[in-house]
């Protein structure tokens, strides 16, 4: 694919030079002209009053090799990731949405583990795999990128799968680029919707960029397999069935290097990540608090809710709360059954981290801020007064 | 001790927002700056460089215009720069992008490569992996602090979800920093001085020895097919009345909920 311009039709009107975030565009001898910022985003297209800004495809493979070599890849794979042993919650989220990718392209769901015991291996079984590449060798007991890598790259190449996703957790994304860099295909990073293109059965690729200011459809139309990671916690799981049945392949570990050692796995305080990511309640706070008193009334709140309490960015910026609270484009996702927000405007990169929430609740004083947009049930006043409200009441109510 | 930095410059993200009309994206007068997380990997090659001595390279691939941000880092004190641009390159996804920095940093030579944790215009924090596989090094992503540095090893702590890892790896290695692990100085007057008569180096698809089919555009598997605004699920109910009453209104709503009020 390239864009260029149709000097012909152009008449360098100049509408379309705004339009490019990379400042590609420029008139030159009165004409529209692309230098070599242009990365192809697009943006400039539908500006043009005349259409003069085409893209063409230009095909860089032979057409039958292609259709050839694309045939010869069929198949779902997840990678179910596992930390002590035990599998991480974003494998079953895979699982759910790999299924429903799986039986779209009438074909089969497998997972990979690596390390874990055969009982684990089960487990993703009844989650909704068909089959599982299990390979419980001990080099697989802490993370290491190159054997974790070398290992997924070999299953690919040998059982060559068309889809691949992994989790976009620290393991994921370090080190699913390198079996990407491996096999000469492409990696769409932290995926938050994927869908099968009903022409040509590609896979859409969605994506925040831009720090969640814009949404992208990827696609990888010429290489397999097409490799993407996923959001934890914005896929749906499937209910468990410990009846499914399912294979499970063993894998050798064969012939793999690691020049790196973990040497000792610290769990911090982590009480408050697993509880936000856990949490059916969840109370956050925003810039409208004013200060780290405010917060303290907060945790009140969720110490009566059984919730958790989380933050915006701009709360966490001002050191009112850690950064391990943040939820958004930048911090965690959450996925609550009640998320109360409170003094917090609603920014698009907080909205991404909070927005499949079940039940979301605004308290803010500004009638126009955007939280109200997506409020389930919106109430406009001072926090200082509603939430002290709230609590008192909550408490008559529970005597 | 050949330290590499790869540095990326972008737009200043905050301020790139979508025309809901026409779907495309408005850039008035957004600022070009230094990946944020790259100057916190300018900063940990400089760290090492006072510790061990050696050089720190900063390289970028970019247009022309990347210049700018190989000024800013001999600002902060890199004591060399490359370019590396060639219309070639332009349009590269991570793959393309990892292959042609691969191929330049084969060429300059290196025993330590900082990469910041990821890019704010892509967000993807591939490039670093993706170049580690190719030189066949090993990598350490998401670092945050570095413990040791001796005998040919480091030992770092790697941030994870549930808390970190202490990780040791022998050299080279290339490592992904995240904004912990340092607070990146400001430039002096004399690295100032410095920025304005650095001499940069271009490196160009003949330079760096690549084969046009692996880069830009065309080595790249990934393709963008449309970007749009965000969409935001809409679904507004006010409660009315006093604030005594939404509040009552709220606590009847909540009782409903078996999770909350039981
Ligand atoms: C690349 C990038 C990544 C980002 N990532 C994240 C992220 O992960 N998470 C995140 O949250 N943000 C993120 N942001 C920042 C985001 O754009 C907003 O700046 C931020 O969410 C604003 O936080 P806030 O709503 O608390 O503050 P503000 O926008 O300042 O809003 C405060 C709100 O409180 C209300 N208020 C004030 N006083 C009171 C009162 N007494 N009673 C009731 N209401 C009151 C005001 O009406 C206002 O609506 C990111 C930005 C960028 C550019
Ligand atoms: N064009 C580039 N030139 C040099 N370094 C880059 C480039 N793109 C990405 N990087 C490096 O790779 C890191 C991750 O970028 P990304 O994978 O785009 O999120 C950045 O923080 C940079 O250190």
């Amino acid at each position: 694919m390239r864009i260029i311009i149709n000097t012909e039709k152009c008449t360098g009107c100049e509408q379309c030079i705004e339009s490019c975030p990379y400042t590609a565009l420029e008139i030159k001898g009165g004409k529209a002209f692309i230098n070599e910022y242009c990365e192809f985003c697009k943006a400039c297209l539908s500006t043009c009053p005349e259409g003069a800004i085409v893209e063409i495809e230009d095909d860089y493979r032979d057409k039958a090799e292609l259709a050839e070599y694309l045939a010869a890849h069929r198949g779902v794979w997840i990678f179910a990731e596992q930390r002590d042993a035990k599998i991480a919650s974003v494998a079953y989220e895979l699982l759910g949405a790999g299924r429903r990718l799986a039986d779209e392209l009438k074909t089969e769901l497998s997972a990979v583990l690596f390390g874990a015991s055969g009982d684990e291996a089960k487990e993703l079984i009844s989650w909704g795999a068909d089959k599982v590449y299990h390979c419980g060798d001990a080099i697989f007991n802490t993370f290491n990128d190159e054997p974790y890598a070398q290992l997924l790259a070999t299953l690919i190449k040998q059982y060559k799968p068309e889809i691949v996703l992994a989790g976009a957790t620290p393991i994921g994304r370090s080190f699913i680029p390198r079996v990407a860099a491996r096999l000469r295909t492409g990696l769409t990073a932290d995926c938050t919707a994927l869908e099968i293109d009903k022409e040509t059965g590609n896979l859409l690729q969605i994506r925040p960029a831009f720090g969640g200011n814009i949404m992208a459809t990827i696609l990888c139309p010429n290489y397999r397999p097409q490799l993407a990671t996923v959001r934890p916690r914005v896929m749906k799981r499937m209910e468990a069935d410990p009846g499914r049945t399912g294979e499970i392949v063993a894998v050798d570990a064969v012939n793999l290097t690691c020049r790196t050692k973990v040497i000792e796995t610290l769990k911090e305080a982590s009480e408050c990540m697993a509880n936000l990511q856990e949490a059916e309640v969840i109370i956050s706070g925003g810039r409208g608090m004013s200060n780290a008193k405010g917060f303290a009334m907060l945790e009140e709140l969720a110490g009566l809710l059984g919730g958790a309490v989380a933050a915006s960015r701009a709360a966490v910026d001002e050191g009112w709360i850690p950064y391990s609270h943040q939820v958004g484009q930048t911090g965690k996702t959450v996925c609550p059954k009640v998320y109360i927000a409170c003094g917090i405007s609603g920014a698009v990169q907080h909205l991404v981290g909070m927005q499949s929430s079940d039940i979301i609740i605004a308290i803010n004083k500004n009638p126009e801020a955007p939280i109200f947009n997506v409020a389930t049930y919106g109430i406009v006043g001072d926090v200082n007064e509603v939430v002290p409200m709230l609590i008192r009441k909550l408490k008559e109510a529970k005597q | 001790m050949n330290i590499i930095v790869c540095i990326k410059q972008v737009p200043d993200t905050s301020e790139v927002r979508i025309n809901p009309e026409t779907n495309t994206l408005i850039r008035e007068g957004v600022p070009s700056i230094i990946n944020p997380y790259d100057l916190h990997a300018i900063e940990a090659g400089l760290q090492i460089r006072e510790k061990t001595g050696g050089k720190v390279t900063v390289i970028t691939m970019g247009p022309p215009q990347a210049e700018k941000a190989l000024r800013d880092a001999v600002s902060m004190g890199a004591d060399e720069v490359r370019l590396i641009s060639d219309r070639a390159f332009a349009g590269a996804d991570t793959w393309a992008t990892s292959y042609a920095l691969y191929k330049a940093i084969d060429k300059i030579g290196y025993d330590i490569i900082l990469c910041g944790k990821q890019a704010i215009d892509g967000d993807t924090a591939q490039v670093g992996p993706e170049v580690a596989e190719f030189l066949n090094i090993p990598h350490i992503a998401y670092v945050r602090k570095i413990d040791g540095l001796e005998n040919g090893r480091v030992k770092v702590q790697r941030l994870m979800d549930d808390g970190y890892d202490v990780v040791e790896s022998s050299l080279p290695v290339l490592m992904t920093v995240v904004k912990e692990i340092n607070t990146p100085r400001l430039p002096s007057l004399k690295g100032k001085m410095a920025a304005k008569k650095a001499v940069i180096t271009v490196m160009d698809l003949n330079a760096i020895g690549a084969e046009e089919e692996n880069v830009g555009l065309k080595g790249s598997p990934t393709q963008v097919r449309n970007i749009f605004a965000p969409q935001i699920r809409a679904n507004r109910k006010m409660l009315e009345g006093s604030a005594d009453e939404q509040v009552e209104a709220l606590i009847k709503e909540l009782r409903g909920l078996k999770c909350v009020l039981s």
